[in-house]
């Protein structure tokens, strides 16, 4: 040892680095498993090999721990009954969403998942039904077309977006640039609040008062629309765009907005013509993130669109999306069905499709940061 | 030296206040059209106090006020019936730190001009160039006006927020030490540039280099403490100041 040699560090650092160490690994790893969990269960519509080994795994679970699968048919609704009745592999007990079993357990579905149900679906290829354009799971025939569900995912986020980020971003740039110290004290938290609301009240909120009001002045068929749910979704997209718009515009450094205002600009010609396009990739960040917000929620979805599948582009019609079909219909689908791998693979959709949201908002925005700041 | 030219703005009795702070206290100037007023002093005088409240950037600090009267053209500028957005078109300023926006070098020009209407691409083309010319920037850039401004050094940058301040041709330009992150070149480029301009402008200079003020301003302002210690005549000043305090400031023996 010489008087260079590193001091040691501390007993309590090392606890400290470790314990974040294993966080870190442990989100990680979580993360990884949602999505080989989520991926597995999908990939089990694409290969019927697999299905059968995932059914001969379950048998052996199922008779390793019966105990599990005593309990009675989780069932909401009337709509299970009628499932059970149509479906033949819902005569035994068994294949039944239990809450209680631990989800790592393959469906116990045994061998009747196997044959009678697919039968009359065998002449149909897979993505020939997935896209069909009705979406009618349970039934004697059971339709799986995701062509409305993609449209109800599509005409909802719009929506959602159209109202959610232009409000987001203009109330962004009122804080940061024109509002009193004062005004803005208020005006910050109350919107910020907003994303802390639980989405079952937002979802509440417009399945009641906003749905009523908007029938009232429209004029619409359909009490609950895209529209409406839309609307309820943007309320959830506002606060998340306006504060990563927020912060970023206030990230732009004063001296350009002195520099603007030096030379004869009006506030407003300062905050749009300087402040917004310097803050473009940190604005463009929040709308791609309000989006992946729109597009996953599920309670607000649930609520406020109505939940109709249907094939259509209105606004002012019922929308049901991905997230929300997942939501209602997961709770009661047949383990190891055809139906339960289909929102597996919808619930797959809608993780590659986030992951991809965010991987383009990481590229765009670090690409943009370093094209605006260093001049390249 | 050249005779008495109009006086372009004058203050009298001027004072200002950072909320209970007073910052500057009784300044009686008159600068001179088409001459150079430099400000020299030590850091935390108010130097840039001063400046920025002739074009009123210090409206957009909380709490702050003045009294006395600040005049441009025979008019005060603090007055009710001023447009600040008017006064600021006619008043232009560079500040210590150059501020290009992140823009291309064209846009950056032409940004003042288009504040007050679309204007023809000739139009524009035609400022952009005699801007930077104006600047001595021209020979260096002109290949590369659509490239983003933040890749120009340093000192380019600088002489890029001269050009933008020049391009909407104000009456007056402010310039708060516009050679302190210049090496001496650049430095030399600017000097020659401000007594190129002051044939258009009323300039008035903030700088830490005696040198500087020496050089090429006309009137020199000596402020210590936010009061104005000695106002004349550049040569006067660093020839035969009648203060103490400036003599002391000047000849290196304080601050
Ligand atoms: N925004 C502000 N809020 C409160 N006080 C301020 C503010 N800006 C400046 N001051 C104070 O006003 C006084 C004058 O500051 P000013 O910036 O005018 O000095 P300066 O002469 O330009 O100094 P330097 O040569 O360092 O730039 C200083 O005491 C400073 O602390
Ligand atoms: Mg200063």
């Amino acid at each position: 040892m010489n008087r260079f040699s590193a001091t040691s560090k501390r007993f309590g650092e090392h606890i400290a680095e470790w314990s974040i160490r294993i966080v870190a690994s442990l989100s990680i790893l979580v993360i990884f498993l949602i999505f080989v969990f989520v991926f597995r269960e999908a990939a089990g519509l694409f290969s019927g090999a697999q299905r059968s080994q995932a059914a001969a795994e379950a048998a052996a679970s199922a008779s390793a721990t019966p105990a599990d699968h005593e309990q009675d048919v989780y069932n909401p609704d009337e709509e299970t009954d009628s499932a059970a009745t149509t479906s033949p592999s819902n005569a035994n007990d068994q294949d039944v969403y239990n809450p209680d079993a631990t989800i790592e357990e393959p469906a116990p579905a045994a061998a009747s998942t196997a044959t009678p149900e697919e039968a009359p679906q065998a002449s149909k290829s897979l993505w020939e039904q997935l896209t069909g354009s009705i979406w009618q799971p349970v039934s004697e025939d059971p339709k799986f077309g995701l062509i409305p569900l993609f449209i109800g995912t599509t005409k909802t986020t719009i929506v959602a977006i159209v109202i959610g980020a232009p409000l987001g971003i203009l109330a962004a740039l009122y804080t940061a640039f024109f509002a009193s110290p004062r005004v803005r004290n208020i005006v910050k938290p109350t919107i910020e609040l907003l994303a802390g609301f639980p989405s079952v009240v937002i979802g509440f909120f417009c399945l009641t008062i906003v749905a009523t009001f908007l029938q009232d002045v429209l004029g619409t068929a359909f009490r609950l629309n895209a529209l409406v749910g839309g609307f309820g979704l943007s309320l959830a997209v506002i606060p998340l765009v306006y504060s990563i718009a927020e912060e970023s515009l206030t990230a732009v450094p004063r001296s350009l907005r002195e520099a603007s205002l030096a030379l004869g600009s009006t506030e407003w010609q300062t905050a749009y013509r300087v402040m917004l396009p310097a803050a473009a990739p940190g604005v463009f960040a929040a709308v791609l993130l309000g989006v992946g917000r729109a597009f996953g929620e599920t309670m607000i979805a649930l609520m406020a669109t109505g939940n109709a599948a249907m094939k259509t582009w209105s606004v002012f019609e019922p929308a049901r999306t991905f997230a929300a079909t997942i939501g209602s219909e997961m709770g009661e689908v047949v383990w190891g069905s055809e139906h339960y791998g289909i929102l597996f693979l919808l619930g797959s959709m809608l993780f590659l499709f986030s992951f991809g949201l965010n991987a383009v908002t990481e590229l765009y925005v670090k690409s943009r940061l370093i094209k605006k700041f260093q001049g390249k | 030296m050249a005779k008495e030219t109009s006086i372009k703005a004058r203050t009298q009795t001027f004072s200002f206040f950072y909320g209970q702070k007073q910052a500057l206290f009784d300044i009686n100037i008159d600068m001179h059209e088409n001459r150079v007023t430099a400000f020299i002093g030590p850091s935390g005088c108010g130097k840039s106090t001063f400046l920025r409240s002739i074009n009123r950037m210090n409206d957009l600090i909380e709490s702050t006020k003045h009294t006395g009267l600040m005049e441009v053209d025979g008019v005060d500028v603090y007055g009710s019936d001023v447009d600040v957005v008017t006064l600021r078109r006619r008043i232009g300023m560079v500040f210590q730190k150059s501020t290009p926006f992140p823009k291309s070098i064209f846009e950056n020009i032409t940004y003042g001009l288009t504040l007050t209407g679309k204007k023809s691409k000739s139009e524009l083309e035609e400022v952009v160039e005699s801007s930077l010319r104006r600047a001595a920037l021209w020979e260096e850039v002109k290949d590369r006006l659509h490239h983003s401004a933040l890749g120009l050094s340093g000192g380019q940058q600088q002489r890029l927020c001269i050009a933008r301040a020049v391009s909407v041709n104000p009456e007056i330009l402010l310039m708060d030490e516009p050679c302190s992150a210049l090496d001496p070149i650049s430095t030399g480029k600017v000097e020659e540039l401000i007594t190129q301009l002051k044939d258009q402008y009323t300039i008035v200079l903030v700088t830490h280099n005696m040198q500087q003020a020496a050089r090429v301003s006309d009137y020199t302002g000596f402020f210590l403490m936010g009061k104005l210690i000695e106002f004349d005549r550049t040569r006067t000043i660093f020839t035969s100041p009648s203060k103490k305090e400036t003599e002391d400031y000047i000849t290196g023996r304080f601050g």
